[in-house]
């Protein structure tokens, strides 16, 4: 059993995943506290006071109590007030841009989403990866995410928040892999007829592992210049992972207003 | 001549549309031929089609409704069928051009032609009968509104023949649904219908808000009517809120698929996030639009199956209006995920929250309007459990989507999925079963067979369960909404079951239709002579089944919350033959069809830009809309005396 939930959002493998799934624990067992005997009573009153139930009380015109209302209107505010702390300062807490308190120098990488494909710069490595995406662990991943075409959401659910990839736009997105090994990513907003292949291996590997990945990448080479994007820009499905060596500069600037010349 | 339609719009080469559009055809073709054989073409036209009683409406949504339920049901099976199918590497049978158009139609068509419907007829039929009044406050309007629903969701099931339906989900989010990503009619077909049957929805809304405040019977004030009513008004209210958003939002996005327009599309200064805020501006309090009534249907029914007068009445009516209000601040709430900012995203957040107060407080008094009474499990009052037990789920899961960052691991997940249908099926439908179920007898004049009633419930619950709690757990195993296939074969266990889940809510909609069945053909047995089959509390039992045309031949003066309980207490049912005065019926009007005929084909003269017969088709519009304008003679008088003896004549 324990195996289907592994590659979910309750096996989270980064802290703001394992943030996320606190609350989402948090809040259920609150909610819980109160919805239970709730579904209990109501099973228990109907079943008490059934018409055939001579030993019931009834009680025709009953149909107002003061210290009742009270009650009933203060049990939802007061769970509702707790609740809304807890969301006022854990959205402040994981807002996705927010930067991580980390020793750690953050990696940046820009990501486009394409019909129907992941793109991923690394712009200070100078290279590029389509439809996989190596990460170092224990190091803070800041992601500007756009699209070149229509809406999508770039989400890999073990490391957390999912944000969305919009053409003309950036959104930021802070993630952080603590452990090594593959986790899926992909797109969870409708993109259209290439959607379900809309998927990416994120691969958390060691720091040093990391820098042998960027090295072999930039000497297996390819270059990542206009045609090549153009060529990208068209829409594929189910795309192979591929990898770029060089990419032209400030790419990912012109993506983002579909200006690449 | 014919704009964009040739031969090629007519899916000849696509088994699966191409069968079920000759299904449909020929299942209509027999209907009609059936009805012109037996000489009821006549008596239709005059008894419904052109009909402005407010009952018959009534029962005509509610007729589009179930049929347009099970319309969505078939494409809810199709795509249980296909995610059940395509695990690991499979494709399953349905190619994503199908099941992107079978996603699209099938939320479509549940909210706007299942919902909507199936909520406006039972306010239709309810609404005014509750407030001892004879009509609506504008007879031929509702005709119109009723008209143009059933024109949207012609117009939405032509695309099945005719071209295609919109492949981008139910809200056709732009820059998808712009022409440069979605270039056929599907998203055109969507809009028009849903500009057409939105115009009637809105017109409903005026009407209705018009009728509650306007009309009521003598003694009536606002803190003695029936809760129904009240959640009736906050729903119509929500209308004439709400559903301008929606047109103007879908006018701006016609104009930049027919006019080249900018307002959502990448380039030229477009944005497409001011569409999303728009639409849920609408869409949020939609939901309530829905379950607003529905709720109103669980205080009559729990009240009346309890022998016992609804606990904390004030407090519900408080509550109904403040979901009202709360209803439209929260609509970021469905797209925190777009980046706004953690002030902004924990703003709607709270305020989301809030709205689990007055709705947690209606659940308590439900609660104790069972503490003390004398329970009857008839059908409506099963749905009523069922519902308390469920909603309590979804408005759990609701909660937590509403936490931002819970929601951003939530978002678009098959958890989303399984907590709106959570909600939905659990609040709405459930509603809506209880409703047809409670006022079927006084609608008809006989009973509905209890114990496939109460079959019918059980196959919904325990379909739903099956159903949708595997997608709460897919969905936190990371399992997206809207997907064709999947790689993860560990998924697929739960998908099976959820299929298996849906089979049982197919046993539970071929139940209702035996139900239906088996009841109109015993109808003679299972009379109601009594029009108050429940031992009822308000004024609609007061009246026989089915009322007269006119409802009440004389008005009931209302003395408290429970008018006719109170009546039946106090013993004054004999007092109510105070002297009859004459009474004046709307008469028949064709100018809802009519106009619904113009909108349907000039509707699809939009769709196909066959530019000469939408001009015809607007020109033929005016025309009926004004020629309304020259019938003077609209009304007809019931004198005392035809009261006095169609009354004696009931009575023996």
């Amino acid at each position: 059993m324990q195996s289907i939930w592994q590659s979910g959002v309750l096996d989270p493998q980064g802290p703001i995943g394992a943030a996320e799934r606190l609350i989402l624990i948090n809040a259920t067992v609150i909610m819980l506290a109160v919805i239970v005997p709730v579904i209990v009573l109501t099973l228990g009153f109907a079943w008490w006071f059934r018409a055939g139930n001579t030993k019931a009380r009834y009680l025709p015109d009953w149909e107002y109590s003061g210290p009742i209302e009270l009650v009933v209107w203060s049990i939802p505010a007061l769970v509702v007030m707790f609740l809304a702390g807890i969301a006022w300062i854990a959205t402040h807490d994981l807002d996705p841009p927010k930067p991580l308190a980390s020793p750690v120098r953050p990696l940046e990488i820009q990501v486009v989403s394409l019909d129907w494909k992941w793109l991923f710069i690394y712009p200070e490595q100078g290279i590029a990866s389509v439809n996989r995406l190596p990460v170092p662990t224990g190091t803070p991943l800041h992601f500007s995410i756009t699209s070149a075409s229509v809406m999508n959401s770039f989400f890999v659910p073990q490391l957390g928040s999912q944000i969305y990839a919009m053409g003309g736009m950036t959104t930021r997105l802070v993630l952080q892999a603590d452990n090594s090994g593959t986790f899926v990513g992909r797109s969870v907003q409708f993109s259209g007829a290439g959607f379900s292949d809309m998927r990416f291996d994120v691969v958390a590997l060691p720091p040093a592992a990391f820098e042998d990945w960027v090295r072999q990448t930039r000497s297996a080479g390819g270059t990542l210049d206009a045609a090549t994007y153009a060529g990208l820009v068209k829409p594929s499905i189910a795309v192979p992972p591929a990898t770029f060596g060089a990419v032209m500069p400030k790419l990912f600037e012109a993506a983002i207003h579909h200006t690449v010349r | 001549m014919l704009g964009k339609l040739n031969w090629d719009a007519i899916p000849f080469d696509q088994p699966i549309p191409f069968a079920a559009s000759l299904v449909v055809l020929v299942v209509l073709g027999a209907v009609a031929a059936f009805t012109f054989w037996k000489g009821w073409w006549p008596y239709l036209w005059r008894e419904w089609v052109t009909s402005v009683d407010h009952k018959r409406l009534g029962v005509m949504y509610a007729l589009l409704a179930l049929v347009m339920l099970v319309r969505g049901f078939i494409d809810a099976l199709m795509m249980r069928s296909q995610q059940a199918l395509a695990a690991g590497g499979a494709q399953g049978y349905l190619p994503p051009e199908h099941y992107d158009q079978i996603f699209s139609a099938h939320g479509t068509i549940m909210i706007f032609f299942v919902g909507m419907p199936f909520v406006i007829g039972l306010m239709n039929f309810v609404v005014p009968l509750q407030l001892g009044v004879r009509d609506v406050a504008f007879p031929v309007l509702n005709s119109v509104s009723f008209w143009l629903t059933a024109s949207g969701a012609l117009l939405v099931n032509v695309s099945l023949f005719v071209g295609e339906f919109a492949h981008t989900g139910w809200l056709v989010y732009p820059p998808l649904s712009e022409i440069a990503y979605s270039p056929g009619v599907g998203v055109d077909y969507y809009l028009w219908a849903l500009q057409i049957s939105g115009a009637g929805s809105l017109m409903t809304g005026i009407n209705f808000t018009t009728t509650i405040l306007k009309l009521r019977a003598p003694g009536m004030g606002y803190s003695r009517m029936p809760i129904f009513c009240w959640t009736a008004l906050s729903s119509n209210l929500l209308i004439v809120a709400a559903f301008p958003i929606l047109t103007a939002t879908f006018a701006m996005l016609l104009l930049d698929r027919y006019l080249g327009f900018h307002f959502f599309t990448n380039d030229g200064g477009g944005n497409p996030m001011m569409y999303v805020n728009l639409i849920w501006a609408w869409g949020h309090p939609e939901v309530y639009i829905l379950v607003l009534p529905a709720f109103g249907v669980f205080s009559e029914v729990i009240a009346t199956f309890s022998s016992k007068p609804l606990f904390g009445y004030r407090s519900m009516a408080a509550a109904t209006l403040g979901i009202c209000m709360l209803s439209f601040m929260v609509w970021l709430h469905h797209f925190f995920t777009m980046g706004a900012g953690a002030d902004v995203n924990a703003f709607f957040g709270v305020m989301t929250m809030i709205i689990a107060v007055p709705t947690g407080v209606k659940v308590f008094n439900w609660l104790f309007t069972l503490y003390g009474g004398r329970v009857r499990f008839a059908p409506p009052l099963l749905w009523t459990l069922g519902f308390m037990c469920t909603f309590v789920i979804g408005g759990m899961t609701g909660v937590l989507l509403a936490i931002p960052p819970a929601d951003f691991v939530l978002h678009n997940s098959l958890f989303l999925v399984a907590h709106f249908h959570n909600v939905i099926i659990g609040g709405v439908l459930f509603g809506a079963f209880a409703g047809y179920m409670y006022w079927f007898p006084k609608a008809f004049g006989f009973t509905l067979h209890e114990g496939l009633g109460k079959a019918t419930f059980w196959c919904w619950l325990v379909g739903f369960y099956l159903a949708f709690m595997p997608l709460y757990a897919l969905g936190l195993m990371g399992a997206t909404r809207r997907m064709q296939h999947y790689a993860e074969t560990e998924w697929r266990p739960m998908m099976l079951v959820a299929m298996a889940g849906a089979l049982v809510i197919l046993a539970g909609i071929a139940l209702l239709v035996l139900q239906l069945f088996v009841s109109i053909r015993d109808r003679a047995k299972r009379r109601d002579t009594t029009g108050d089959p429940w031992n009822g509390r308000t004024l609609e039992w007061s009246i026989p089944s089915p009322p007269p045309p006119w409802n009440f031949s004389v008005l009931p003066q209302v003395q408290g919350v429970d008018a006719y309980w109170n009546m039946k207490q106090a013993g004054q049912l004999a007092a109510r033959q105070a002297p009859y005065e004459t009474i004046h019926v709307p008469r028949n009007s064709a100018v809802g069809v009519a106009l619904a005929f113009f909108t349907s084909i000039g509707g699809f003269a939009l769709v196909w830009h066959i530019w000469w017969l939408a001009i015809v088709c607007f020109v033929g519009l005016l025309v009926a809309a004004l020629s309304h304008g020259w019938i003077i003679d609209r009304e007809m008088a019931i004198s005392p005396e035809q009261l006095a003896a169609l009354d004696r004549e009931r009575s023996t």
